[in-house]
């Protein structure tokens, strides 16, 4: 059986995931681990080549890449008609894909292609007793399970964004790069994308290294001045609690929690989050905490590593300008 | 149309969960509830039934207490609820459930759309809703936070979707699986008759001889993922450390100093 391990890479307008390039990271690891090889897989419209040497600099040894208008959108079943494809002829043992939105429309698809399992959202993978164990969270992160691909192949994995650490890029790193068509022409596709409305001026909560939030305590739409003038400063993504989101303060794109998105940013500032349950399965695992709450007692407090007592619509303004004093 | 919810019950969100050295999970004095991404599956397929006529049947596969789920359901408003399992179902990951759902789905033969919640908030995989679509040969539109447009006749769907960057705009033909997400709509509290319609309402049960399902492709046989270890995780050490100072604008200045000597900023 063979040892190699496949990684998906997504890209959007030819710029990767993050969460790709992680996968590699992890499957390059492994790969060392068992003696294999990293292939990485770049689907996508005419133009996402360059992709492949990074793929290489980041870890792969070899690149499959199909360029072809019925794969410059995202479709799950271009996609998974053409991943199946190739795992088929290649055998790998393992399939890693970033846990994005897409990958998580695309791992299960490509299991049930392949009559596999596919594990989800994981935070950890690593070899015991001679298993390729994953770890997750499972109940919004209040109990975890490892889960285990006992004997079908290949075993495939869905990686947190985040959960796993973003390899150094080697430019000197080389690799075949393979091209590869599509499975599926145009006419026997059911879904059409027939446009995209990008979120404006704003930095994906997910891939965000620093995330700013606001919850019932900024008591309003206004009150989300400081907290933008704070992200702002600290180049953050702009989150909120399930609590503004309701009262139709910001938009639900922004909301982290157990009904929103779960973050993992190295710096999470939450301002005026009581730190409900719910909130905390959003984004427990974030490297620093940091609440800003008037109310001593909140529960953010039993979670934070830092904290400030106090009114956030003076300790957010004079945060920002301690932080421009520093940082400029 | 025929409209197909699918749905699971899950402990309360709020529930204290705990796990034994057996490795049995359990949430305490907490109520098993629908699964409440599900919630706003049922509504959209309420609202589309009630904008083109039609039925709405809810379908879980699961033990008794999926009838909780089923009931919830019905008490907001679907017409038709269908309990799918057997023993043999037990241990099932999201490859077996989706064969055994889409199994259910191929026998009821007219139906025009498929729902789902974005997600299920006990093992949170959000794998069943792209599994079954892949299964039944449909299109599948996950995340939909509006469906634009619906043409029962055309048999067409538009739907908006969120991915990380904004919202995909996609269409397909019908019959479609689409999985919901928060923003969508406002799921309805459920009504004092619709409670009294669903405590005497009859929850048909199939077996997977009914649905025409093989013993060996359900559960733990069925299944490529197993579970060997549920764990608490660790707890964090030590409590907040609260930034105590004369002003505001110093202990602003004493926590970035903390925040650049944890290199996070």
């Amino acid at each position: 059986m063979s040892n190699d391990i496949f990684v998906w890479v997504e890209q959007f307008k030819g710029q990767s995931a993050a969460a790709s390039w992680e996968a590699i990271g992890a499957a390059r690891r492994m790969a060392d681990e068992l003696g294999g090889h990293v292939t990485a897989c770049i689907f996508g419209g005419p133009g996402v080549e360059p992709l492949a040497q990074q793929a290489i600099s980041y870890g792969a040894d070899t690149v499959l890449l199909a360029e072809d208008a019925t794969l410059a959108d995202f479709r799950v079943e271009p996609y998974t008609a053409l991943l199946a494809r190739a795992v088929r002829e290649a055998g790998p043992a393992v399939v890693l894909i970033g846990a994005t939105f897409r990958g998580r429309e695309l791992g299960p698809a490509l299991a049930v292609e392949l009559d596999t399992g596919c594990i989800a959202d994981c935070t950890a993978l690593e070899f015991k007793d001679g298993q390729l164990t994953a770890t997750r969270p499972i109940y919004a992160g209040k109990l975890l399970s490892n889960c285990i691909i006992p004997e079908r192949r290949p075993q495939v994995f869905t990686t947190r964004t985040r959960a796993f650490p973003k390899p150094e890029p080697d430019a000197a790193r080389s690799g075949q790069v393979t091209r590869v068509e599509p499975v599926l022409a145009e006419d026997v596709i059911h879904t059409k994308v027939t446009g995209f409305r990008e979120t404006v001026g704003g930095v994906s909560l997910t891939d965000a290294s620093i995330i700013v939030s606001g919850g019932r305590g900024v008591g309003g739409p206004e009150g989300f001045e400081p907290i933008r003038a704070l992200a702002q400063t600290l180049g953050a993504a702009m989150g909120a609690s399930r609590a503004a989101v309701d009262a139709g303060w910001i938009p639900y794109e922004h909301q982290v929690g157990q009904t929103g998105k779960t973050v993992s940013p190295d710096l999470y500032v939450a301002v005026g989050i009581s730190g409900a349950i719910q909130h905390q399965a959003g984004m427990r695992t974030s490297k620093v905490i940091v609440a800003i709450n008037k109310d001593p007692e909140a529960p953010i407090f039993k979670l934070a590593h830092y904290g400030i007592v106090g009114d956030l619509f003076k300790a957010v303004p004079a945060l920002t300008a301690a932080l421009k004093e520093k940082l400029e | 149309m025929h409209i197909v919810v699918c749905t699971k019950h899950t402990p309360d969100s709020e529930a204290k969960m705990s796990v034994d050295g057996a490795g049995n999970v359990s949430w305490g004095e907490s109520p098993l509830i629908i699964n409440p991404w599900d919630e706003y599956a049922v509504e959209e397929a309420l609202q589309l039934r009630d904008k083109h006529g039609g039925t709405v049947t809810i379908i879980s596969m699961g033990p008794e207490a999926a009838l909780e789920a089923l009931k919830h359901a019905i008490a907001m408003g679907c017409n038709e609820a269908i309990r799918i399992w057997n023993d043999a179902c037990a241990g099932s990951d999201t490859l077996a459930t989706s064969y055994v759902l889409a199994k259910a789905i191929e026998k009821m033969g007219d139906v025009d759309l498929v729902l789902f919640g974005k997600s299920a908030i006990d093992a949170e995989t959000w794998q069943t809703g792209s599994a079954v679509a892949h299964r039944l040969g449909y299109p599948g539109l996950m995340y939909v936070i509006k469906i634009a447009e619906l043409d029962p006749n055309a048999k067409s769907i538009t739907v908006e979707r969120l991915l990380e960057e904004g919202r995909q705009v996609v269409s397909a033909p019908l019959p479609a699986v689409v999985g919901t997400t928060k923003g969508i709509n406002e799921p309805r509290y459920t009504s004092f008759i619709g409670i009294r319609k669903a405590a005497k309402m009859q929850y048909p049960l199939w077996t997977l001889a009914d649905v025409g399902a093989e013993a060996d492709k359900v559960g733990a046989p069925g299944s490529g993922v197993r579970w060997p270890r549920i764990f608490m995780p660790p707890a964090r050490e030590g409590e907040a450390e609260i930034i105590k100072a004369e002003t505001v604008e110093e202990a602003a200045r004493i926590l970035v100093e903390k925040l650049l000597a944890e290199k996070v900023v």
